[in-house]
């Protein structure tokens, strides 16, 4: 086991693999690892976006609901009230039309009822002269006591 | 394994010896060096295969394991090296990496690979055969063959661990002139931690020390721990039947010192270096 050229050999070895593998070994794969490196940070970083997306996402999406929510129930009031006037108002407008036809129908009934009273009173009147004619036979004058004839069907 | 031909003493010997080739200082450790290389072709090929398919989005599984490696080793060089510098952490890697992989071979069993290359020279090589070995048993005949020396854990030879730690010796050289300049790292050798013009032999014997004494020591740390845990273990493949649960709870002990000693080494590096790079 004496000291000889052995020594000199792994010398020189050893500078041929020191240079091979600050040529070949170490930047390749230290480049390698540390592009993952980034690559794993920007997932990492595009994690946290991702996120903090959904949670705006997600808020925003109950901002909508609740607007709809509102909207609907704001809908469905106007609705509501709207129905209620349509119906009052075709209450009314029911009401208004049966015065109407009852007016008329009154004021018919009345001119009938009038015109058949006139009927009535001409001919009670006839009736009555001439019951009274033929009671008093001659004695009245028709021209002389058409005054108190007259006043009679005024009377009836 | 004390066999016949094979003393305990030859057993043990074998296991620390190494197939060299060359002569004196020129010779090399063809084990340790093959294997040292073959380990670091390994983790530079897949490392730079994973580089190569490196995916931005779901990594595979085996690019899952890398990443972790290069997130721990890139944590522990961002913890203690403050400058700014796109080389310390290949290095620390590199180094982290290696020396893992030359301490793992430790736990393959200490007769299997040399039985494997033996038998590999008996098959490819059997004029390499030793002549003493002509009446041994076919056992001892693949133990005798010089390919059999060949080692599988590098870590257990000093002059990978040292070799390594020249290497951090250079850098930190390297590192102390690229950030502070040649004269502020003379000056800063000359003139701590006595700051009086007076004193400055006495600095530079001590800064000097100082400066050869982290190569030495980060060396010297690494192959001691695992020569001790080798040594071990081939003491523990000589006591007969009772070595398997002795070798199992040697090994699961030894994982952490695999990891640890490889952890401690590229830790090291990135202080020293660190301490290198930054004004005091």
């Amino acid at each position: 086991m004496d000291i000889n050229a052995t020594l000199i050999g792994q010398s020189i070895a050893m500078a041929v693999f020191v240079w091979f593998t600050l040529k070949f070994v170490w930047p390749p794969i230290n480049a390698a690892i540390e592009e993952r490196q980034k690559k794993i940070a920007e997932g990492l970083a595009h994690t946290d976006r991702a996120e903090k997306d959904l949670h705006i996402a997600q808020d925003k999406a109950k901002d909508i609901l609740r607007d709809a929510k509102e909207q609907a129930a704001a809908i469905i009031e106007q609705a509501r009230k709207r129905e209620g006037k349509m119906i009052d108002e075709a209450t009314s407008k029911a009401n208004e039309e049966r015065d109407h036809i009852l007016t008329q129908a009154r004021a018919e009934v009345d001119a009938e009822r009038s015109r058949l009273r006139e009927d009535l009173r001409k001919q009670v009147a006839a009736l009555a002269v001439a019951g009274a004619e033929r009671i008093l036979q001659r004695e009245i004058d028709d021209a002389a006591h058409s005054d108190i004839l007259e006043k009679l069907v005024q009377e009836l | 394994m004390a066999d016949s031909n094979i003393s305990v003493q030859g057993y043990i010997k074998h296991h620390l010896t190494d197939l060299t080739v060359g002569e004196g200082f020129w010779a090399v450790n063809l084990g340790s060096l093959g294997w040292s290389l073959i380990l670091g072709s390994l983790f530079i090929i897949s490392f730079a295969w994973v580089g190569r398919k490196a995916t931005t989005g779901v990594p595979g599984k085996f690019q899952c394991l890398v990443e972790m490696i290069i997130e721990f080793v890139g944590n522990s060089v961002k913890e203690a090296f403050h400058v700014k510098d796109k080389l310390i952490a290949p290095i620390a890697l590199t180094i982290f990496m290696w020396i893992f992989l030359m301490n793992l071979m430790k736990l393959v069993p200490v007769d299997w690979f040399p039985t494997v290359a033996g038998l590999a020279g008996m098959a490819f090589n059997s004029g390499a055969m030793p002549e003493y070995a002509a009446d041994y048993s076919f056992l001892e005949r693949v133990m005798a063959h010089p390919w059999s020396y060949l080692t599988i854990a590098p870590t257990t030879d000093l002059n990978i661990t040292m070799g390594m730690a020249l290497g951090v010796f250079i850098l930190i050289l390297g590192y102390s002139i690229y950030y502070k300049g040649l004269g502020g790292f003379a000056k800063e050798l000359s003139f701590t931690p006595f700051n009086h013009w007076s004193l400055v032999p006495f600095n530079l014997v001590l800064e000097l020390v100082t400066l050869l004494a982290k190569p030495l020591s980060l060396g010297l740390r690494l192959f001691g721990n695992l020569y001790a845990g080798e040594v071990i273990f081939i003491l523990i493949a000589l006591v007969g039947l009772a070595q398997l649960p002795l070798h199992f709870a040697w090994a699961v002990f030894h994982i952490l010192v695999i990891l640890l000693q490889a952890f401690i080494f590229m830790m090291l590096t990135i202080v020293y270096l660190s301490m290198a790079a930054e004004k005091h």
